[in-house]
């Protein structure tokens, strides 16, 4: 198994992250498809990194797994609050700022 | 194995320390300081860092004309003119948008007293009754705008990534914390994240492949490793649109632009006015960093794309703007289309590109923050003659111009800037940019440029007919509220900027066309 393989994987996983946050309508679905892809952008860092045969790859892994950590935290804050306001986490029924 | 520490030069880090230590010291007042004086601290505290920070920024600037540019913290960031510009580009427009921000219009500030409670719940009505205040706002600002001084002058992928999310995330937050009208604040809140979140993830996985390509994330790195493009250039395309991406979506551009409008039209307005204008300057920095400095070499592969998206942006913001009924929606497409006219100075990639774009930043930003800045004094009156929302429906403002001369001409003159009229600085920035595209080659863009602002010009002078020549619609009912002054004292600099860019540029013109050398 060659380490391509892990770059392969890491785009198959992006691409079901970026779908997932296409075509999901509930709010924290769709938010677990950017974990994703923020992962599968960790991944194939790792695997650069391997590749390269220095650190910053995996360095740069941890910085992503804050900065997602922080996202977290933001993103449930507002869903939560959305949860609370409409009883639902649709992003369908959240529609009123249209034309 | 010994340890290197980095040299670190402290006062050319100074502007991002002032205000990242501000917004610091504002999360430490919440916790500390008595309700009844909390929010005259923060407010003192946000708008003298961001003062402090303008000045030092200045002197930065003189320190580098001296001395020439300069590596910081190991070469993460740099210090050159085109950043320092940026950066005080950035801190003029948020001193003045913290200004109206800052406002109690009408004797209340535009943020709801409880952001955990839901809206017309019993707990949101009690918070109300109590005067709770929310002062989060001001440092959440701070660490914003800290975000948005990173961004110009970082000099590495992953530096660029942290600023992104430090600018974004605040941003999140405040597009959530509107008084009125709270269901559209919260959607508005969702879409924004939801939508910047999938925007960074792409910003990251160019990173990835970038890193990939290169070895490195270093700007300087990979510029070098770009002309030896052999084999992988698949992977390096990608890379450099995936972090492009990133990139125009801060910007607004079409494709990207579907948050723009509904993000616009549901934050607090002073908000919107705050952001519209900083993370543009912020981000539009940032791109030209990265298209002219470090994938110079890829342009002829680049630009099929950045004309598609030009062209895109200017005749879909022109032509959604045309036929919007909210104020402030009609703003929002309005700035898509303006980050369209933008973007000519960015393609030029000549040297007067980079000048041309920072002083339309600049002419673009203060206008911004002044239209939004009357915006937020225009508010409806509900059957007993209560103040209630702003009135945003275009029709409300009819007859506006004979009850309230001045705030009419003030909002006239950010029009007519906005639609590029000799005489304001619109007019100065869209031909600075113009000229520059025309240098660089670009002339087609340019001719459908001129023919997207003549139709833009038709829905400015529709909203000036309507301001002055229309009767007032009785049923509308909109009225003008008080404000402490300091909104006042933001739109009436914003308007003063916007004649006298336009009357007598050569000064600014002459120091922005200084801010064109960009350090890797």
């Amino acid at each position: 198994m060659t380490l391509v393989h892990y770059l392969v994987l890491s785009g198959i996983l992006f691409s079901i992250g970026a779908v997932t946050v296409l075509v999901r309508r509930n709010a924290l679905v769709a938010f677990m498809g950017v974990e994703l892809m923020l992962n599968a952008a960790n991944l194939m860092l790792v695997t650069f990194a391997r590749m390269h045969g220095d650190l910053h790859g995996q360095v740069i892994a941890f910085f992503v797994m804050v900065v997602a950590a922080a996202e977290v935290v933001i993103g449930l804050a507002i869903i939560v609050s959305i949860h609370r306001t409409r009883g639902s986490a649709s992003l369908d029924d959240a529609n009123l700022l249209k034309n | 194995m010994t340890f290197v520490p980095p040299s670190i030069d402290w006062a050319a880090l100074a502007p991002i320390v002032i205000v990242l230590g501000a917004a610091v010291v504002g999360v430490l007042i919440e916790a500390f300081v008595k309700d009844a004086v909390r929010r005259m601290v923060q407010v003192i505290l946000a708008v003298v860092a961001l003062g402090a920070a303008l000045v030092t920024v200045a002197w930065r600037w003189t320190v580098v004309q001296a001395q020439g540019p300069a590596e910081l913290v190991g070469g993460a960031i740099v210090e050159d003119t085109p950043a320092l510009m940026a950066q005080g580009v950035v801190l003029i427009c948020a001193f003045l948008g913290m200004l109206v921000i800052a406002d109690r219009v009408g004797g209340e500030d535009g943020f709801t007293p409880v952001a955990a409670g839901a809206p017309g719940s019993t707990y949101e009505a009690q918070a109300r009754r109590l005067g709770l205040v929310q002062t989060e706002v001001y440092p959440l600002v701070l660490f914003s705008v800290g975000g948005m001084l990173v961004f110009p002058a970082a000099s590495d992928l992953l530096t660029l990534f942290i600023a992104l999310e430090v600018l974004s995330l605040p941003l999140y937050l405040l597009a959530g914390l509107a008084r009125r009208r709270r269901l559209l604040s919260q959607e508005a809140s969702l879409k924004y994240f939801l939508l910047g979140a999938f925007s960074s993830a792409f910003f990251l996985m160019g990173l990835a492949l970038l890193y990939g390509y290169s070895g490195s994330v270093r700007f300087a790195d990979l510029a070098a490793a770009v002309p030896a493009m052999v084999g992988m250039d698949v992977v390096l395309l990608a890379g450099v649109v995936l972090v492009l991406v990133g990139l125009l979506f801060k910007v607004g551009a079409v494709p990207f632009h579907s948050w723009v409008p509904d993000v616009y039209q549901g934050s607090p307005t002073s908000i919107t006015g705050f952001m519209a204008a900083c993370t543009k300057i912020a981000a539009f920095a940032a791109l030209v960093r990265f298209l002219y400095a470090v994938v110079p070499g890829l342009t002829w592969d680049l630009s099929p794309l950045l004309w598609t998206i030009a062209i895109l942006t200017m005749i879909v913001g022109t032509v959604l703007a045309i036929v919007q009924t909210d104020i402030k929606r009609m703003l929002a497409y309005s700035s898509v289309a303006h980050a369209g006219f933008v973007l000519l100075g960015v393609i030029a990639l000549t040297s007067s590109g980079i000048s041309s774009v920072m002083f339309y930043l600049l002419v673009y930003g203060v206008a911004t923050v002044g239209a939004f800045g009357l915006v937020t004094l225009v508010r409806e009156r509900d059957a007993e003659g209560n103040v209630t929302g702003e009135a945003t429906r275009v029709e409300q403002w009819a007859g506006l111009g004979r009850r309230h001369p001045v705030l009419a001409v003030c909002f006239t003159l950010f029009l007519l800037s906005f639609a590029g009229i000799p005489l304001t600085a619109g007019f100065v920035g869209k031909f600075t940019v113009f000229a520059a595209a025309v240098e660089g080659g670009a002339w087609p863009l340019v001719v459908i440029a001129v023919l997207a602002s003549a139709a833009a010009a038709f829905f400015y002078v529709r909203m000036i007919v309507l301001m002055f020549f229309t009767d007032p619609d009785q049923d509308a009912g909109s009225t003008v509220v008080r404000t402490e002054g300091t909104t006042a004292i933001a739109v009436a600099v914003c308007a003063v900027a916007t004649v006298v860019l336009g009357v007598v540029p050569t000064p600014i013109l002459s120091l922005t066309s200084e801010a064109t050398k960009f350090m890797l």
